[in-house]
C-alpha cells in the first residue's frame, strides 16, 4: 500500500466571534486508500493524542448523500474531482508533498460555527418557505391515477438528486443560492402534482432565498461546476423564468399571508 | 411484569381496522393542548412528526444532523416494497405478509407484520401526491423490479435513491408544518436521556451540541425514532453519528430491549482496506443479480491479480453450494459463505491486519452476454462509486466485496400500538424490534419506517393521549430537575477523566470484538469471552478516556465520548442475548446450532419468543422477559435455498 505525507493549512475557528486563521499541520503516512475525511481522522487522532483540540468538521453518511459534509480544498468546493463530495475524496488524488488548504464554505449566509463547521439553516428556511407539495397524511388517491410522461420524471428527478450540501453557495462569487433553489423549485413544478402551488412557491421560496441575504445569480456557472450531484444551471434559467411569469400572473385581489 | 402485545383479535385482515375503529380520538380543538416529542427525523420519524402536526399536535422534533433531511435513512439504496400488484404477477397484502414473517424466520409477530402488508399501498400513494420521483414506465405508470430475490416485483425505486427521495419528501412535509408553526425544530441537539415520573415517559433532556446548553423539555408523549445500533461494531454501513444514545437512555429508565442479537450483516460492501477505515460502503444488492461471486480455489493464488487466474482454478462457492438460487440466496447466507471462504484462507484483496478479507464479484461473464454498454446501463452508478472508492474499474478487475454491519432488527420491545414498556413512550422505524423478525428482507426498511411514522404512530399515539390529561408535569418538576442533574453530570464526568486515549480508539476496540465474537458467526465459547472481555474494556474507558475541550461549546469528541459510553453497555446485552438464544435463526447464526451441512437450525420448541431485557442497574445482570410468539396463518417451516 502506497502513502503519502502532506503539509495541510487548516482554517481553525473556536466561534462565531473568533477571527480564525490558518494553522499548518502535517499528515504523514497516509494510506492512498483512505478518504479525505478518514486522512483528517487520522491528523485528528493524532492531534488528540497530544492534547489539543481536533479540527471540527461535518460530515455523517461518508456515502457522498446525506450533503452534511463539505469544505473548501485547495479553493475548490468539495476539492478537485468532479461530482464527488468531500467523504467520497480519497487520497489518490494528491501527490506525496501536495500541500492542501482547507477552508469552510465562506458565504454570509452559512456563518462559521466552529472550524470548517457552518450553519446552512437558510437552506431549510427557504424550503419551509414553499419547498413542498402540500398532501396531507392519508388523502390522496391511488399513485397510478396520476400517469407521469418518464421524460418528466425523469428530469424531476434530476433536479431531486440535490443534497443541500451547499457547495454551490460555497462556489458562486456572490454566495448565490440560485441553483439550490432552482433545483428544488424545478423538481416540483416539472410533476403534476406541484402544479396548483407552482406559482405561490416560486414567489415565496425566492424571496426568502433573498430574505437570507444569498446573492444573485449573474451566471458564472461555478455552481454547477461544484455540484456533487451535477445539477444544471437550466433550473436557474427555468426559475428565473418561473419567477417572471408568477410576478406579472400574481392573484393580487386575493389577500397576501404573512411570513414571520 | 407480563408482556402484553396488545393485539387485536378476531381475522388477521381486519384487526388493523377494529383496532383503529375502536381507539380513541382526541377532538380537533383539544389537540393543540398536547405537546409531542419526536426523537429522530428519518422515515419514520419526520413522517410521524410531519402527520402528528398536521393533525394540530404540538410539536417539537428533534435531530443531531444539522437538517433533518440528513438522517441516515436517506442512504438506502435500493427501493420500498408495496403489495400494489401493479405487474399483475400475483402480489397481494397476504403475499407480502408471508413473505416477511418467512423472511423474518418466524420470529416476528403476526398482526403487526400483517398491518405492515397492508398500509404497505398508502405508503406510496402518499409519497407519490408528495412528488417522490419514483421510476416509471414510457407509459407514465409507475416500474417495479423484483428485489432480494423476491419471487414478485413490488419494489418501487427512484434510481439507487430511494431512501433520500422519499426521505426528502418526509422532510418537505416536515418543514411544511415548522412554517405552519405546528412543529418546532431542534437540529444539532442530541437527546441525553429520558424523563419518567411516577412510571410515565414525560419528557427528554437534550444537549444543545453548538452551545453545550443541558435542558429539559417536557411533554405528554415522546417518540423515539432513532434508528439501530449497527455503529456498536465501529464499521458498518450506518452514518459516522448513528447512535444507540436515545434508546440505551430509555432502556435505563425502565423500556425492555429486545432481540439485541438480531443483527444484519450485507454481504455486498467494500472491503476494509486499512487501519484508518472508518466506515463501510454498500454496493446495491442488484449487483448479485449478474455478477458471480467467487474465490481461488488454491490459496497460493489469493494475491495474484485476478486476471491471471484460469476459469478452472477459479471456486464459484454460491454456484457450487446452492445450485438453484446460486449468487442470490440471501443476505444471511451469502455473508456467512463470504466469511467462511476467507477463514479458511481463500480470500483476496489487500492483506489488513493478517488476512485477506474479500471476495469476489465478477462481471466479466455478464459484460462478454450483455456487453459493456447494457451492463452499464444497469450498474454504471454504482461501478463509478466503487472506483472512486477503490481505484479499480469493475468494468475490468472484480469487484472486491466483503460482508458489513448493516441493520438492527432488534431494538426496544413495542406493543401493537408500537408503545413501548414504559407508558406514554413510543418507538417507530429500526428503532423497534417490531416487524422484521430475525432477518430483514431488501426493500423492507424503508417500508416499515414510513408506515411507523405515517400510518401507524399518528393513530396510536392519538389513541393514548385521548386518555391522558395535557400538561401534566411542568418544568420544575423535581424529578425534571434530577435527570438534568444527572446529565449535566455526566457530561462532566466524561470531561474529567483526563487519561490518555480518544473515544474513537476504544469504539474501534469494542467494535473488533464484537464483530469477532458476536458478528456473522457466533459460538457460546466466543460470546463468553466477549462477556468478560466487554466490562474490562469498559472500565478501561471510564479510567483512560481522554476528552479535550469543553462542555459549553461544539465539542464532536465530547459527543463520542457519550455515544460510545452507551455502545459499550448495549455490547455486552447483544452478546448476551446472543449467548442466551441457542438456536440459529436469521441474521442470529450460533455455529453450534447447525445442519450437518452448515445451514442454521432454529428450535422453535424452546425459542419462538421475544427476548426483551430488563434494566436492573447493573449492565452484567440484566433481567429478562418473554413474550410468546404464535403462528396462526403462516406456519414455520425451514428455510431452503440449495
Amino acid at each position: 500500500m502506497s502513502t503519502i505525507n502532506l503539509t495541510l493549512h487548516v482554517w481553525r475557528q473556536s466561534g462565531p466571534n473568533d477571527p480564525g486563521g490558518f494553522k499548518d499541520y502535517q499528515a504523514k503516512g497516509i494510506s492512498t486508500h483512505a478518504s479525505f475525511l478518514e486522512m483528517l481522522d487520522v491528523v485528528n487522532e493524532e492531534l488528540a493524542a497530544r492534547g489539543e483540540e481536533p479540527i471540527a468538521f461535518d460530515h455523517d453518511c461518508r456515502e457522498g448523500i446525506c450533503g452534511m459534509c463539505g469544505m473548501v480544498v485547495n479553493g475548490r468546493p468539495h476539492g478537485p474531482q468532479v461530482e464527488t463530495t468531500t467523504c467520497q475524496l480519497h487520497m489518490r488524488q494528491f501527490k506525496d508533498g501536495d500541500e492542501v488548504w482547507i477552508e469552510p464554505w465562506r458565504a454570509r449566509s452559512f456563518p462559521v460555527i466552529k472550524d470548517l463547521v457552518v450553519d446552512r439553516s437558510a437552506f431549510d428556511r427557504i424550503i419551509a418557505a414553499g419547498g413542498y407539495i402540500s398532501a396531507r397524511t392519508g388523502s390522496p388517491r391511488d399513485a397510478n391515477e396520476i400517469p407521469i410522461p418518464k421524460e418528466a420524471s425523469d428530469l424531476a428527478f434530476e433536479a431531486a438528486a440535490c443534497i443541500g450540501c451547499g457547495a454551490c453557495v460555497a462556489a458562486c462569487p456572490n454566495a448565490s443560492a440560485a441553483l439550490f433553489t432552482a433545483a428544488k423549485l424545478a423538481h416540483l413544478s416539472l410533476l403534476p402534482q406541484g402544479e396548483p402551488e407552482q406559482q405561490d412557491r416560486v414567489r415565496k421560496m425566492v424571496s426568502q432565498m433573498d430574505a437570507e441575504g444569498f446573492g444573485h445569480c449573474t451566471n458564472h456557472f461555478e455552481c454547477m461546476a461544484a455540484c456533487p450531484k451535477g445539477i444544471s444551471v437550466d433550473y436557474i434559467a427555468k426559475m428565473n423564468r418561473d419567477f417572471l411569469k408568477a410576478m406579472i400572473t400574481a392573484r393580487t385581489d386575493l389577500p397576501k399571508r404573512e411570513k414571520q | 411484569m407480563e408482556l402484553r402485545s396488545n393485539e387485536p383479535t378476531g381475522p388477521i385482515e381486519a384487526r388493523w381496522d377494529k383496532h383503529r375503529f375502536d381507539m380513541k380520538l382526541v377532538n380537533p380543538a383539544n389537540r393543540r393542548k398536547y405537546q409531542v416529542i419526536v426523537v429522530g427525523t428519518g422515515l419514520a420519524g419526520g413522517a410521524a412528526a410531519a402527520a402528528l402536526g398536521e393533525q394540530g399536535y404540538h410539536v417539537k422534533a428533534f435531530c443531531y444532523q444539522d437538517s433533518p433531511r440528513r438522517a441516515h435513512s436517506i442512504a438506502a439504496q435500493g427501493g420500498i416494497n408495496a403489495a400494489k400488484n401493479y405487474q399483475n404477477d400475483g402480489d397481494s397484502v397476504f403475499r407480502l405478509f408471508y413473505d416477511t414473517v418467512k423472511g423474518g424466520d418466524f420470529r416476528a409477530r403476526e398482526s403487526n407484520v400483517y398491518r405492515l402488508a397492508q398500509v404497505s399501498v398508502n405508503i406510496i400513494d402518499q409519497c407519490v401526491a408528495q412528488g417522490v420521483p419514483f421510476a416509471r414506465e414510457y407509459s407514465g405508470l409507475l416500474a417495479n423490479r423484483s428485489f432480494g430475490g423476491a419471487q414478485v416485483s413490488r419494489t418501487f425505486y427512484a434510481r439507487g435513491q430511494t431512501g433520500q427521495q422519499l426521505l426528502l419528501g418526509a422532510y418537505q412535509a416536515l418543514e411544511r408544518q415548522i412554517d405552519a408553526g405546528t412543529v418546532k425544530m431542534f437540529p444539532r441537539t442530541e437527546m441525553l436521556d429520558l424523563i419518567v415520573v411516577d412510571g410515565v415517559a414525560r419528557g427528554i433532556v437534550t444537549r444543545d451540541m453548538v452551545t453545550g446548553k443541558v435542558q429539559a423539555h417536557v411533554a405528554d408523549v415522546v417518540l423515539l425514532a432513532t434508528g439501530g445500533y449497527g455503529n456498536v461494531f465501529f464499521l458498518s454501513t450506518n452514518a459516522k453519528g448513528c447512535n444507540v444514545t436515545a434508546s440505551w437512555r430509555a432502556h435505563r429508565r425502565g423500556a425492555f430491549f429486545a432481540n439485541p442479537c438480531y443483527t444484519q450483516i450485507h454481504p455486498t460492501c467494500i472491503p476494509v482496506s486499512g487501519a484508518f477505515q472508518s466506515k463501510l460502503t454498500l454496493m446495491s444488492e442488484s449487483l448479485r443479480n449478474d455478477g458471480r461471486v467467487w474465490v481461488p480455489k488454491r490459496q497460493e493464488d489469493c494475491g495474484k491479480d485476478p486476471a491471471q487466474i484460469p476459469e478452472s482454478e477459479r471456486d464459484y462457492y454460491l454456484e457450487r453450494i446452492y445450485p438453484s438460487f446460486g449468487n442470490l440466496v440471501p443476505r444471511d447466507i451469502a455473508s456467512r459463505r463470504a466469511k467462511n471462504m476467507c477463514d479458511q484462507g481463500m480470500g483476496v484483496g489487500p492483506v489488513v491486519d493478517g488476512a485477506r478479507r474479500g471476495v469476489y464479484l465478477d462481471f466479466r461473464d455478464a459484460i462478454q452476454r450483455l456487453g459493456h454498454k447494457a451492463v452499464s446501463e444497469r450498474y454504471g452508478n454504482l461501478f463509478d462509486m466503487y472506483e472512486r472508492i477503490t481505484g479499480e474499474s469493475p468494468y475490468t478487475h472484480p469487484m472486491r466485496i466483503y460482508p458489513a454491519s448493516h441493520y438492527t432488527m432488534g431494538g426496544l420491545w413495542v406493543d401493537y400500538n408500537l408503545m413501548s414498556t414504559i407508558p406514554g413512550l413510543f418507538v417507530g422505524g429500526e428503532a423497534n424490534f417490531s416487524d422484521h423478525g430475525a432477518n430483514r428482507l431488501g426493500a423492507s426498511a424503508l417500508m416499515q419506517g414510513l408506515a411507523d411514522g405515517y400510518f401507524v404512530l399518528p393513530y396510536t399515539v392519538g389513541n393514548y393521549l385521548a386518555q391522558v390529561k395535557p400538561g401534566a408535569v411542568a418544568e420544575d418538576h423535581p424529578e425534571v430537575k434530577r435527570v438534568v442533574a444527572e446529565v449535566e453530570e455526566r457530561v462532566s464526568r466524561l470531561l474529567s477523566i483526563g487519561g490518555t486515549r480518544s473515544p474513537d480508539s476504544f469504539h474501534r476496540e469494542l467494535g473488533q470484538l464484537i464483530w469477532d465474537k458476536c458478528g456473522m458467526s457466533r459460538t457460546a465459547e466466543g460470546l463468553t469471552e466477549a462477556l468478560q472481555k466487554i466490562p474490562e474494556l469498559r472500565e478501561q474507558f471510564w479510567s483512560d478516556l481522554r476528552v479535550t475541550g469543553g462542555g459549553e461549546e461544539l465539542n464532536q469528541t465530547l459527543e463520542k465520548a457519550g455515544r460510545v459510553a452507551d455502545f459499550f453497555e448495549l455490547a455486552e446485552l447483544l452478546c448476551r442475548d446472543a449467548l442466551t438464544r441457542e438456536e440459529s435463526c436469521g441474521g442470529h447464526f450460533r455455529e453450534e446450532f447447525a445442519t450437518e451441512e452448515g445451514e442454521a437450525k432454529r428450535d422453535d420448541e424452546h425459542f419462538q419468543h421475544v427476548a426483551a431485557w430488563q434494566w436492573s442497574g447493573d449492565p452484567s445482570k440484566p433481567n429478562l422477559h418473554q413474550e410468546a410468539l404464535s403462528f396462526e396463518y403462516v406456519k414455520p417451516s425451514a428455510r431452503s435455498y440449495k
